[in-house]
């Protein structure tokens, strides 16, 4: 099959599935790399972070630059349009009956057991992330030491961004842009990337 | 002027504008839509922000499709939500083209381990916010220990636990209703 067709479908399923806006559609992108290798998970993350600091919706972000990374140009428009078609065609349909879908029981319902489970499936890629960033899987190989394998300045650094962004009441309402721009910043001083 | 090239630069101009996505997008909404157009009601807005969540897809696209449908009919949906990607193109575009070329560089390199720390605690933070509205009884927490454990550690397709979480949710509450 075409890698555009490919593309095309992936995205789809995800603008189908992923209930509750942009952060929602995460997991599909960790899906996406793990079944067809376009891109790492590392790579997954970098595109995260440039999502979440340039304008524009951070899911139509992310498959632009997911797009990009698979099939150049065309790749990034072939997946935002996968990821636009079902809310394009799903909105048409119900705007025409909105108030009656709004507050139809079984789409109530529904949506009960959906929040639980979109929460927890941002948390599993959330988690995808935490195992790259806490532990240094590739010092370990080369080592073998257990030593080696925690990445402890990673975990200081998070411990520290943990507090500024959700417990500091002055810095906590700042943009995300703020933070990931101090955190390229830390990087760069303290060469966490260890090159 | 015509009116769908309208939608398509009022949208393009929100979509350009808004950091964040969504939750972000609702005060230019309010302005640009609400207050310079008259394409919707305050309250048609609130409404349609709401159904966008509780629609699949991404909730500024939803939006956008809402309310281009309701100014101008199926094509105007059409238009106001091409309007509103159309700025994450071409940043997007740009930045990946500009990147790919300097990957190797150590800078870079560094940049991106102190960046995905970050990211971590990000996603993260927008997990909790999620959880106090999502996890409210024993069974939502059922079913968020399930997913989590069946994505993170058994690499269970999203597609399965989405559509057996709506499902789940309507025998739950239906049973609820009988008992």
């Amino acid at each position: 099959m075409s890698i555009y067709i490919q593309l095309f479908l992936e995205f789809f399923k995800a603008g189908l599935f992923a209930v509750g806006g942009g952060m929602a559609t995460i997991p599909f992108l960790y899906d996406i790399s793990d079944k067809t290798g376009w891109y790492t998970h590392a790579q997954l993350t970098d595109m995260i972070a440039i999502s979440e600091s340039t304008p524009g919706p951070i899911g139509i972000n992310m498959a632009t630059y997911v797009g990009f990374t698979s099939a150049g140009i065309p790749g990034s428009v072939i997946a935002t349009l996968g990821l636009i078609t079902p809310s394009i065609i799903v909105i048409l349909i119900i705007a025409g009956f909105y108030n009656a879908f709004k507050n139809n029981k079984y789409v109530q319902a529904a949506f009960y057991g959906l929040r639980p489970a979109s929460s927890a499936l941002i948390a599993s890629a959330g988690l995808s992330v935490a195992v790259l960033v806490v532990l240094n899987q590739a010092k370990y190989a080369v080592t073998g030491s257990i030593m080696d394998l925690i990445n402890i300045p990673n975990i200081i650094l998070m411990l520290a961004l943990y507090y500024f962004t959700a417990k500091c009441k002055k810095t906590k309402g700042l943009h995300a842009a703020a933070f990931i721009a101090a955190s390229a910043v830390i990087g760069i001083v303290l060469k966490l990337g260890g090159v | 002027m015509n009116k769908y090239l309208d939608l398509f630069l009022t949208f393009a101009r929100i979509g350009g504008l808004t950091f964040g996505g969504g939750y972000a997008m609702l005060p230019m909404l309010q302005k640009e839509v609400v207050e310079k157009r008259g394409w919707a009601t305050e309250e048609e807005l609130m409404d349609y922000y709401a159904l966008g969540q509780c629609t699949p897809g991404i909730i500024a696209v939803n939006t956008a499709t809402f309310v281009g449908q309701n100014t101008a009919g199926n094509v105007g949906g059409i238009i106001a939500t091409l309007g509103v990607v159309f700025p994450s193109l071409i940043i997007i575009s740009i930045i990946a083209m500009f990147l790919q070329n300097f990957a190797d560089l150590a800078v870079v390199q560094n940049a991106f381990a102190g960046i995905r720390v970050c990211v971590c605690v990000l996603v993260f933070n927008a997990v909790m916010k999620l959880w106090k509205k999502a996890v409210v009884d024993k069974k939502t927490l059922v079913i968020f220990l399930i997913v989590l454990i069946g994505n993170f550690v058994f690499d269970v397709a999203p597609t399965i636990f989405v559509i057996f979480a709506a499902l789940g949710g309507i025998f739950l509450k239906n049973k609820e209703a009988k008992a």
